[in-house]
């Protein structure tokens, strides 16, 4: 545990804090030192460490599945390959099954967004005080105090991580409809339902309450995928970081919640993929 | 929990590992797969038609060989036909010259007995001459009797 053996909040707390990088109105140009720092910085600030590890994760994934494609025989498929087939085979029939319109795009990037979202999730199952401890020593080692040295290794426990994904899930959301059904279609769409009249005064006045509905269900759909997301993992972190805390029986105890964890990253990395392939086949399909 | 830049540096890293994903992994891969599904497809073809060869093959072989049975069975018959043919043909031969032969030896015979009979016939005259010569002590003329004893003996 980092520095002078805090106590169990502010060791939670120290788990939960980015490493944040950013512009702060007193100290200048820094890491921020706490999580008050931090909250100073305003929206012009950058997490070095999510965005570190999600980057890193991603290139990850595309190295090895580009070293895969170069590399791809169409005769007997070795290891590696297999299983990189296996997961866009995978992909490939969940995008077939749900989404019938055609796209060049949607099927690359439900293949990025699971594996990417899964590898970010896996970093939860590292333990929770490891890659911290490590990067406290690190930070030491420049000249930093250790427990102003933050780091949270899980990129989807935060929530500009899961975020930022949805929201450009979004924009192809809002590009897809007016592609396939031009900006009029988009706006009838979202003005002319679910209220319907055939008298056209009736009908104007029934386009603001059409158009509330209709910008809640659009709206609702990147803040509930970014938030799902997020909410799973970072609870899932929550209970590690706890379970971290009650001394020797952690063992068996983060072992069984690792366990289960397994199944929560694979869920939701599938679930997030399987809500932007609806979602792109709903914006794509006329009502 | 505050919102910040790093909502907007994952949405471009997000679009960056996409858009690589989509020019670099994606095509190549499913091409990959797509062409073992063919090759596979056209291996099965393959077999399968190499099945139906091999029965019709069967078919043929079994076919030409009750054929080629048959024609056996046929020669064999017409060899036994031709055999049995030969056979009495020989027979036939064997019994027509045999008769032939019979027939020569009988004519042989006969002209045999015949010159015999002819020899006999001289030698009786003659001797018939002398003896009757040595009993008459000479007292035929030989040349008035000779006429005589001709007609005896052609008699004979």
């Amino acid at each position: 545990m980092a520095g002078n053996n805090p106590t169990s909040t502010e060791y939670i707390q120290h788990h939960l804090q980015n490493m944040t990088f950013g512009l702060h109105p007193e100290h200048g140009l820094g890491l921020a030192h706490s999580a008050q720092e931090a909250q100073e910085m305003g929206f012009w600030a950058i997490h070095l460490d999510t965005m570190g590890w999600s980057i890193g994760l991603g290139i990850l994934f595309l190295w090895v599945f580009r070293m895969v494609a170069k590399t791809a025989t169409t005769g007997v498929p070795s290891g590696m390959q297999n299983f990189v087939e296996m997961m866009v085979e995978f992909v490939d029939n969940s995008v077939r099954e749900t989404f019938h319109g055609k796209s060049k795009l949607i099927a690359p990037l439900s293949l990025t967004i699971f594996c990417w979202i899964f590898l970010m999730n896996l970093m939860d199952l590292v333990p929770v005080d490891f890659l911290p401890m490590l990067a406290q020593k690190i930070g030491a080692w420049f000249g930093a105090d250790p427990a102003h040295v933050y780091f949270k290794v899980v990129p989807t426990t935060d929530v500009n991580a899961t975020l930022g994904m949805s929201l450009a899930v979004f924009a192809l959301i809002i590009f897809y409809s007016i592609r396939e059904k031009g900006f009029s279609g988009f706006v009838a769409e979202l003005t002319l339902h679910p209220f319907n009249a055939s008298n056209p005064f009736v009908q104007a006045l029934l386009i603001p309450a059409n158009f509330l509905l209709e910008a809640v269900t659009l709206l609702a759909k990147p803040v509930s995928l970014a938030l799902r997301l997020f909410g799973n993992l970072y609870a899932g972190e929550l209970i590690f970081i706890l379970i971290a805390m009650i001394g020797l029986w952690q063992l068996p105890l983060h072992f069984a919640w690792a366990t289960f964890h397994l199944l929560i990253i694979t869920l939701q990395a599938f679930i997030f993929m399987m809500l932007t392939i609806v979602y792109l086949s709903m914006a794509t399909e006329k009502h | 929990m505050n919102l910040n830049l790093t909502l907007i540096g994952q949405a471009i890293a997000f679009a960056v590992f996409v858009w690589f994903c989509m020019k670099f992994v994606w095509p190549p891969v499913m091409q990959a797969l797509q062409e073992r599904q063919k090759k596979i497809a056209d291996g099965l073809d393959a077999a399968s038609r190499a099945t139906r060869d091999l029965e019709l093959a069967q078919e043929q072989a079994a076919e030409q060989l009750k054929e080629s049975k048959e024609q056996a069975a046929e020669i064999i018959e017409q060899a036994h036909k031709r055999a049995n043919q030969m056979v009495e043909e020989a027979r036939d031969n064997a019994r027509l010259e045999g008769e032939r032969m019979i027939e020569s030896a009988r004519g042989e015979i006969e002209q045999e007995t015949q010159r015999a009979k002819e020899e006999l016939r001289t030698q009786v005259a003659t001797l018939a001459i002398q003896g009757a010569e040595r009993i008459l002590d000479s007292s035929i003329d030989e040349a008035k009797h000779r006429e005589l004893v001709d007609k005896l003996a052609a008699e004979l």
